[in-house]
């Protein structure tokens, strides 16, 4: 298989952060949903929950309705951690269960939305994370089974590899986590809505345009008619 | 004659595992979690030829240090941590039935990692849902089950794929381990358990997961004194309790 061609880096461009990502992903849980936080950056989205918002923030470890990770380590309970090993506040209405209980609740289809990072997505929406290339094996944690059974799935990831390289791709070169499961792509300049009839371009982080957003991605987007700024 | 099954030691709790066991290990990874006791006792008996189950494959003693110092700015880390990674690190590990066999990142290689590289360890790669099944199935005397999840990916192997509801699933197999050793919060001396918050995790599951389950618990109740409404784990499903030290061992190789 050829190698991915390097697009352009743009390297005096703004992007965000992962605080920023996260930010942004955290508008994508509404009140009462149930919102799965996968490992890494997707961790930080509890920072960003509207307190006053009624949501059931599920880690895979086996707690749910959760609150913002303490940043405080005089106050940190390590009996009460999220799945990347954070301490996190607890909640009225929090529960703890087993890990099968845990699984229970994904694979059975009661988790609304799941944020996973990415190493590639392709045009169909196929998602790659569990193996880093060069490594002997990877790490699949809970993510293929959040990829596989939660009703939505919003990647998190910055847009290109650090040697530049698109990670939206046309088809996958990295081994496949789970197929045709991402709904939307929160990147460090874009979102994107993954669709059956392709991917739709939804919001820019200004300083870019969409032009140049297509640069760096390899399937065509489509500018969605609303198109809007990325503001957090 | 009365049901007493606690054990004075750990030492003498693992005493009749053998060369190339299966093993369930509890917990998840963080601090509070896994049966350190348990593994340290595993070490010490120095058992070969294990195969381990679980989330994650665990850190050499010199990372656990280093965890230490690194987390202690978001969470203090007790000193009687210890992880899976001592045993794959000694060479005590065959094979490893994994979530998180290798971490994510290139920063740090974990044991398993390295064996993994040499050929020296074996892998059978498995997320976390279909793992916990696994074990869930084996306690249930549940054969085997079809899960939606993998088909067409690193999970499928060699597994039978059949189709239900206009989705692929495959056919995953109860996992019975020989010893589950997993920690809860309070046990009585039937074994009737409780766990304390996100510590609970695999190790419910892997309660009653294999022909003999192990528990160590922080405290020992008089029979009667847990809530009825609230065990988790019911008696049948433990064999054996051992109670940790109320000061840590901060040595695995301490015998305790």
């Amino acid at each position: 298989m050829s190698a991915t061609p390097s697009t352009p880096k743009f390297e005096d461009k703004p992007r965000l952060d992962d605080w920023g990502m996260a930010m942004r992903a955290a508008r994508e849980i509404k009140e009462g949903m149930v919102a799965n936080l996968g490992f890494g950056i997707p961790m930080l989205i509890s920072s960003f929950v509207d307190p006053e918002a009624e949501v059931l923030l599920h880690s895979e470890n086996g707690v749910i309705g959760f609150g913002p990770v303490i940043e405080d380590p005089a106050r940190a309970d390590r009996y009460c951690i999220n799945g990347g090993g954070q301490p996190v506040e607890r909640m009225p209405g929090m529960s703890f269960m087993s890990h099968e209980e845990s699984f229970t609740l994904i694979r059975g289809g009661w988790v609304d939305v799941t944020f996973l990072g990415a190493l590639q997505v392709s045009a169909a929406g196929d998602l790659a994370n569990w193996r880093v290339p060069g490594k002997i094996s990877g790490a699949l944690g809970g993510g293929q089974d959040l990829a596989f059974c939660a009703k939505s799935v919003v990647c998190i990831t910055t847009h290109q590899t650090k040697d530049g390289s698109p990670k939206i791709v046309n088809r996958l070169s990295l081994d496949i986590t789970a197929p045709a499961c991402v709904k939307k792509i929160v990147s460090d300049i874009a979102v994107i809505d993954v669709r059956p009839d392709g991917l739709f371009l939804r919001e820019v982080l200004p300083g870019w345009t969409p032009d140049e957003v297509q640069q760096v991605t390899e399937p065509e987007l489509e500018v969605s008619a609303d198109l809007a700024d990325l503001v957090l | 004659m009365a049901i007493d099954k606690v054990f004075a030691t750990f030492d003498e709790a693992v005493a009749d595992v053998e060369d190339g066991s299966l093993v369930h290990i509890g917990g998840f990874g963080g601090p509070a979690e896994y049966p350190s006791y348990l593994i340290a006792a595993l070490a010490r008996k120095d058992v070969k030829g294990l195969t381990i189950t679980g989330n994650h494959s665990g850190f050499s003693e010199g990372q656990l240090s280093m965890m230490k110092q690194r987390m202690s700015g978001m969470m203090a880390y007790p000193d009687d941590y210890f992880s899976p990674g001592i045993l794959v690190e000694r060479g005590q590990v065959a094979k490893g039935i994994l979530a998180f066999p290798v971490l994510p990142g290139a920063a740090l290689k974990v044991p398993f990692e390295e064996l993994l590289e040499k050929g020296e360890v074996e892998l059978e790669l498995i997320g976390q849902g279909s793992l916990a099944e696994r074990i869930r199935a084996a306690r249930a005397g549940v054969a085997a089950f079809y899960t939606p999840v993998g088909p067409g990916t690193v999970t499928q192997r060699d597994k039978e794929v059949r189709w239900f509801d206009g989705r692929p699933h495959l056919l995953e197999r109860a996992l019975k381990g020989d010893y589950s050793i997993i920690r809860a919060h309070k046990a009585d001396r039937w074994g009737n358990l409780v766990y304390r918050g996100t510590a609970r995790t695999f190790n419910a599951t892997m309660a009653g997961g294999s022909r003999v389950t192990i528990a160590e618990v922080d405290e020992l109740v008089e029979l009667g004194d847990l809530d009825p409404e609230c065990i988790v784990t019911p008696a049948p499903y433990v064999q054996r309790v051992v109670v940790r030290p109320k000061e840590p061992v901060s040595d695995w190789r301490t015998p305790c």
